[in-house]
């Protein structure tokens, strides 16, 4: 047969086309997932692997796979450096094709990583971070911030522990921004619910590592709370130090995790009083996740923040399966609005909703740290005092300044 | 003008053409923080190659760029270039009350000197309201060149970012080549007889190290362009740290050196964040083999192997 041009370029293109459309039907498009968060660091706890592997589960519990979804996940450390993180958030966004940003503890990194989000129109679903600006005058259409803010945590202790008896307060505070807000947001709430501050003492940070004359005067001010205004391993020293001065009075701690308390033991940590938004042994369904995850990694419990990576994962595969992924992918804030509309629902956090400035909703709960004795089983540490309810327990809409909500 | 010797000038001519070239490769974002980090080791090295001086508090210069330049594009509204150049500026005046501080001793107290007072630099942009604690400057806007030319796409900023380190590159060789650095030099090698010669060497030391600090200053105020956040990380002691690591990975005393370090550096921290830990046990191992194996640095090494300056 002779060849003609004609002929060759026709075969061409049948070829070429029948090349390039086989994949495209074979594939859907991949919904790629990156975990940012701490794996070296201090926040390795909070976050690190086990973020990721929550985030798996969502993932292998919705049946992603049997509803068409071909999702993926990538994780990197951002090392508590916020440039490091906003670098590795754009290199994702713009070359390697994630979608959704994960995770991130450390407040610094998220709002560098929220503004990356926004730029380049994905999602940030950010469950480890504390800043309430966050959702407040740094709010963006494509961020949603689940598990805990600053907010909830300085109400939720300060609030509930004053209606149950905790009527005047002393507090150790962290001598940085963090630490005053803390302090600051806390006072209001004492003082909201009848209760009175009685004085505080600043300590300097970071570097300071013995409390003992902060503890003395808490000690000598005579109130019936301590309150710790401040994060991580200065938590841990003070909470320590305090039992080794055998300090009666009750110990709220304004940001404690359950591996702190792991890290503390109960011997120590015992009494200390805590918020948070999940607790594994809470319920029947809170239960049933914690042991799913027991099935891929047996040594550790998920603390709130984890699980705030399950539950934002599962929202969003939802949303997804319903858009479609290509829809999906299409626009971050597109996706988010739906998610916002869309109401809750998981094994980690019950039922609840996302508000319209990114605040994802869910009850907020008053722990004590049982005693050695109560304690039954291994990571047995929290028992229940008092339940904030979803409506209550987040700051209210109008007071956060976001400029997305239209008064 | 820039009295390159053949090697020299070889090696530029390579530098000049990766720069062109990687950005079609690699990605952009990762270059400018590669380049802005090259200029800081640069600026670095220009006191600890050229005048024997450690500094053990270039991060106050760093960061205190970076912020300078962050809050003022982002309040102020000032064009990138007006930016940078406040970002040096600020970098140039700590630097010379550090400088006029720290150059009355040696050695171990003048590290010591700086890093007392790049910790102070630290205590008080953690206190300080306008750098915003520990969740720093966020969302900065990257403001237009010359307050027209769009600066928005991570090509054109690039663009920006190679002719701000070549500029610096440039100056610091300039610097190194000139009368003024000769006699640096001579200070380096024995200041004892540089004094004799009738050299007010603190006078030598005290510019060389405003010089260095405003440099520093330009390479953090331009890091704060590129990524539009301008943190504590910048001013942490362990940035001082990073710096030294980098300098003498690439080689102290040699022009290239640092430029190479930095690369090596920003790789290892980019392309091993997915590995957690391994990036500062990597860090440190590479730290550890340079200083057994080949102390020189990788350019030092390769400089003394040819037999060539570079």
């Amino acid at each position: 047969m002779p060849l003609t041009r004609r002929a060759l370029i026709g075969s061409a293109t049948a070829a070429a086309a029948a090349l390039s459309g086989r994949p495209a039907r074979a594939q859907a498009p991949v919904l790629k997932i990156g975990v940012l968060t701490d794996l070296s660091g201090p926040y390795k706890d909070i976050g690190g692997p086990l973020s990721a592997d929550c985030a798996r589960l969502a993932a292998a519990d919705f049946g992603a796979a049997a509803k068409g979804l071909n999702v993926q996940f990538v994780s990197a450390d951002h090392q508590n450096k916020p440039d490091v993180g906003a670098g590795i958030a754009r290199q994702w966004f713009d070359r390697d094709g994630v979608d959704v940003i994960l995770d991130v503890p450390n407040s610094g990194v998220s709002l560098a990583v929220s503004g990356v989000a926004k730029e380049k129109n994905k999602i940030f679903l950010v469950s480890n971070a504390a800043s309430s600006d966050l959702t407040g005058k740094a709010c963006n259409p494509n961020t949603i911030h689940w598990t805990y803010d600053t907010w909830m945590l300085a109400h939720g202790t300060g609030a509930a522990l004053v209606r149950s008896g905790g009527t005047t307060w002393y507090f150790i505070t962290a001598d940085y921004a963090f630490g005053h807000a803390l302090q600051r947001d806390t006072t209001q709430f004492v003082n909201a619910a009848g209760g009175k501050v009685l004085g505080a003492t600043k300590y300097p940070f970071p570097g300071t590592n013995d409390f003992s004359s902060f503890l003395l005067q808490a000690q000598a001010s005579g109130a019936k709370v301590v309150g710790f205004a401040n994060a991580g391993a200065d938590t841990v020293n003070s909470i320590k130090q305090a039992k080794e001065f055998g300090i009666k009075q009750t110990l709220a701690g304004l940001l404690v995790f359950i591996s702190d308390v792991h890290g503390m033991g109960l011997p120590v940590a015992q009494g200390l009083v805590l918020s948070a938004t999940f607790y594994w042994d809470l319920n029947d369904r809170t239960r049933a996740f914690s042991e799913r995850l027991r099935a891929k990694v047996p040594s550790v419990r998920a603390g709130m923040g984890h699980a705030g990576n399950y539950s934002s994962t599962l929202h969003y595969l939802k949303v997804a399966a319903e858009m479609g992924a290509a829809q999906a992918k299409a626009s971050g804030a597109a996706t988010v609005a739906r998610m916002k509309a869309m109401p809750t629902d998981d094994d980690a956090f019950g039922k609840g909703s996302v508000r319209e400035d990114g605040r994802a909703l869910h009850p907020c709960y008053l722990f004590q740290v049982k005693t050695p004795d109560e304690s039954k089983k291994p990571w047995d540490y929290y028992k229940l005092l008092a339940t904030i309810p979803a409506d209550e327990a987040f700051r209210p809409l109008k007071d956060g300044g976001c400029p997305l909500v239209k008064s | 003008m820039f009295a390159f010797t053949r090697a020299q000038a070889i090696a530029f001519a390579v530098m000049v053409a990766l720069i062109l070239v990687a950005p079609t490769v690699l990605y952009p974002v990762f270059l400018m923080k590669v380049l802005c980090f090259a200029l800081f080791a640069c600026a670095f090295n220009l006191l600890i190659g050229y005048v024997g001086l450690l500094s053990f508090g270039h991060a106050a210069f760093f960061g205190m760029g970076s912020y300078i330049a962050a809050w003022t594009a982002k309040n102020w509204g000032l064009s990138s270039e007006l930016a940078i150049l406040a970002g040096g500026g600020v970098g140039a005046i700590l630097g010379v009350v550090t400088g006029w501080l720290a150059i009355r001793r040696q050695g171990i107290y003048f590290a010591m000197i700086t890093l007392a007072l790049s910790q102070m630099v630290y205590f008080f942009c953690v206190e300080a309201s306008f750098t915003g604690g520990e969740d720093g400057i966020q969302q900065v806007p990257r403001s237009p060149l010359f307050g027209v030319i769009p600066m928005q796409s991570d090509m054109s900023l690039y663009w920006l970012v190679a002719v701000v380190f070549l500029a610096g590159f440039l100056l610091i060789h300039r610097i190194i080549h000139s009368p003024f650095g000769q006699v640096l030099k001579a200070i380096r090698e024995n200041e004892p007889r540089a004094t004799s010669l009738g050299y007010r060497t603190d006078t030598y030391k005290l510019v060389a190290f405003v010089l260095s600090a405003a440099l520093a200053g330009v390479a953090g105020a331009t890091k704060s362009q590129v990524f539009g956040i301008a943190t504590l990380t910048d001013v942490h002691w362990s940035m001082s740290g990073e710096v030294v690591l980098m300098t003498l990975l690439g080689g102290i005393g040699t022009v290239f050196g640092p430029v190479l370090g930095a690369l090596v550096f920003g790789s290892l921290e980019t392309y091993l964040a997915q590995f957690g830990d391994w990036v500062t046990v990597t860090q440190g191992a590479i730290f550890v083999a340079c200083v057994l194996a080949f102390r020189r640095g990788l350019i030092g090494e390769l400089a003394g192997r040819l037999g060539l300056t570079l």
